[in-house]
């Protein structure tokens, strides 16, 4: 792994606000969909692609990289990042949802094997992670194994479950990035199921546990090496991120957690926010793929 | 019939359990392929895994009591190339059936789970042990064979089936020392159903610890002069519609036989099977809409009605709506 230069790192930014307006005129054309929990995650997968699965996609049935999106109803983001690295063809993303396509409201490993597990049930992803990572030790196969939690999500009983037996058996390959928009379906976390402290939690558990900003690329990657390299306990990166990140009208309200309509008028305003020009927006809202 | 086996060894009480052979069956298969594992959470001794564990420490993974994170971390196991054998008891498999559908079912994961401790035969612990609603929930999965063997030697073939055929297995084991049905060799084939007995005026068709029950019934009836077709039905998914159809047309009448509940279980299945192809009567026997309590297997047997004597009177009860 090479350390990001600042050069590519700004690179890097400028992906990600691809992947976001991706994503966002996947949701308007489905017509419905989770915008904010997408927009929170966009820069972990990101990170992860450019740098972890850029030459071959994770999930291999022999081994190596493995990725799991637990959070699955922030597909949208998931496919517009493989659309973005060449792993679905960027039109598909209009078809988001809809009879026939691949790209399902929660992933389908079935259809999509890159994406790891079939999603859509809080708490799943992460066993599923857990037992890659059981695998790739029995079997003495390279590879490591992340997967990315929302925070809501923490809520279920199967999570600390996991948390316990995966810190029991040592699996050190295993890296849960927590997506910590601090928002979920309803509400704020801490007026439904507060999930502080969050980071001693996670120690507590037996794992070795790091915070960052879950939208500096730079420091993402410097907490997924330093995962990497701790060894004997499995590693949990607390990502503090904003939900409906990049969009000004999103950014920090979970009204926009979904399953939401984006109007044209709404789409056209989070596209602009996003970095796109009068030509991109309307191709977008036309139904087609921007130049 | 062509497809009769050799008659039943009604010996009474072996001494063997369906658990302990199934326990023993892992041991011989895990020696033939090094892609099998075991997930076990804290009942190693109760589902006979214990001698998996013993023989095979470095393949079998404790989970501690925790059904739902070990139901789905072996779908995780199976995505790379393992064939995870999950074993618990059937009420906790009901815990996870959720785990079971997303993660194994729909995901295309082929996953054994393995479920001991079923229905009455869980006996003292009590109607909170005591799960009848398995076959129902695992049976309505899309593409889960759906299993439950009748003794000890079938147990044996059944876990070999069931860790050969191409998709997610449920397969219910027990718990308690059962009567040999079968004969050592028999073939087993799963989604095949077997004749056991021949008859030609009723049909009783059975599962699991029933099966027995079911040809003590036979004899009964035949003491009356009423001629009963034996058939063990081991496998509830993917069913046997043609040997179905064909004992309808030719006994035009039923009597199912579960330690479950009639109601998504056996009875539903062959109902349901039935009403599709040669629809016939047919009484239901098993449990029906009501819990367990505590008591021995076989004195719950008779209390809920599931017993020998039950079978022949509901055979009688079929007879008379011909």
């Amino acid at each position: 792994m090479t350390i990001a230069a600042s050069e590519s790192t700004r690179a890097l930014a400028e992906r990600a606000l691809s992947v976001r307006r991706g994503l966002i005129a996947a949701i308007h054309h489905a017509g419905s969909g989770h915008p904010g929990g997408s927009l929170s995650a966009t820069d972990l997968l990101v990170w992860l692609w450019e740098n972890l699965y850029r030459e071959a996609p994770p999930n291999a049935a022999d081994g190596g990289e493995q990725f799991v999106l637990s959070k699955g109803h922030a597909c949208a983001a998931l496919y517009a990042v493989g659309a973005e690295f060449g792993l679905i063809e960027r039109a598909e993303l209009l078809r988001f949802r809809k009879l026939g396509s691949p790209l399902q409201g929660h992933t389908h490993v079935v259809d999509l094997p890159w994406t790891g597990a079939s999603t859509g049930s809080l708490g799943q992803g992460f066993s599923v992670a857990i037992g890659k990572a059981l695998a790739l030790r029995h079997r003495c196969l390279p590879g490591a194994v992340t997967v990315i939690l929302g925070d809501g999500e923490l809520q279920e009983g199967e999570i600390w479950e996991g948390a316990m037996f995966a810190a029991h058996h040592g699996l050190d390959r295993l890296c849960a990035i927590v997506d910590y928009n601090k928002m979920q379906s309803d509400d704020r976390n801490e007026n439904i199921c507060g999930l502080e402290p969050l980071p001693e939690k996670w120690r507590a558990f037996g794992w070795h546990v790091t915070e960052i900003d879950g939208h500096d690329l730079d420091a993402i990657g410097e907490a997924i090496r330093a995962a990497r390299a701790h060894e004997g306990a499995p590693s949990a990166i607390v990502a503090h991120t904003l939900k409906g990140k990049g969009v000004s009208f999103m950014e920090g309200s979970p009204l926009w957690h979904g399953s939401v309509a984006l109007s044209a008028d709404e789409t056209g305003r989070a596209l602009r926010d996003l970095g796109a020009g009068e030509d991109e927006i309307a191709a977008w809202l036309a139904g087609s793929v921007p130049a | 019939m062509t497809t009769a086996q050799a008659p039943p060894n009604l010996v009474g009480m072996s001494g063997g359990t369906l658990r302990d052979a199934f326990g023993r069956a892992l041991v011989e298969l895990a020696r033939e392929r090094d892609d099998l594992v075991v997930l076990d959470a804290d009942i190693a001794g109760g589902t006979g895994t214990h001698h998996f564990r013993d023989a095979c420490p470095d393949r079998f993974y404790q989970f501690g009591i925790a059904e739902q994170n070990m139901m789905a971390a072996a779908g995780g196991m199976a995505s790379l190339g393992l064939l995870p054998v999950v074993t618990t008891f059937a009420v906790f498999c009901l815990r996870a059936v959720e785990q079971a559908r997303l993660s194994i079912a729909y995901s295309g994961r082929k996953v054994v789970i393995a479920a001991s401790h079923p229905g009455l035969d869980v006996g003292p612990d009590g109607g909170s042990a005591q799960c009848f609603e398995d076959l129902a929930a695992f049976r309505a999965i899309p593409g889960m064979a759906v299993l439950s063997p009748a003794d000890p030697l079938e147990m044996r073939a059944a876990t070999r089936a069931a860790i050969e055929w191409d998709g997610p297995v449920y397969l219910r084991t027990g718990r308690s020392p059962a009567p040999c049905v079968t004969v050592e060799g028999a073939p087993f084939e799963l989604g095949r159903g077997s004749v056991l007995r021949d008859g030609s005026d009723v049909t009783l068709v059975a599962c699991g610890v029933e099966v027995a029950r079911s040809l003590a019934a036979a004899e009964e009836l035949e003491r009356e002069g009423i001629s009963a077709r034996v058939v063990n039905l081991h496998t509830l998914a993917p069913v046997d519609d043609a040997l179905l159809e064909r004992c309808s047309r030719e006994t035009r009448a039923f009597v199912t036989a579960e330690d479950a509940s009639i109601r998504g279980g056996l009875g539903s299945t062959v109902a349901e099977s039935l009403a599709r192809t040669a629809p016939a009567p047919i009484e239901m026997i098993g449990i029906d809409d009501v819990f367990g309590t505590s008591g021995e297997p076989e004195e719950l047997a008779a209390h809920y009605a599931i017993d020998a004597p039950a079978i022949a009177a509901a055979a009688r009860r079929v007879l008379v709506r011909k």
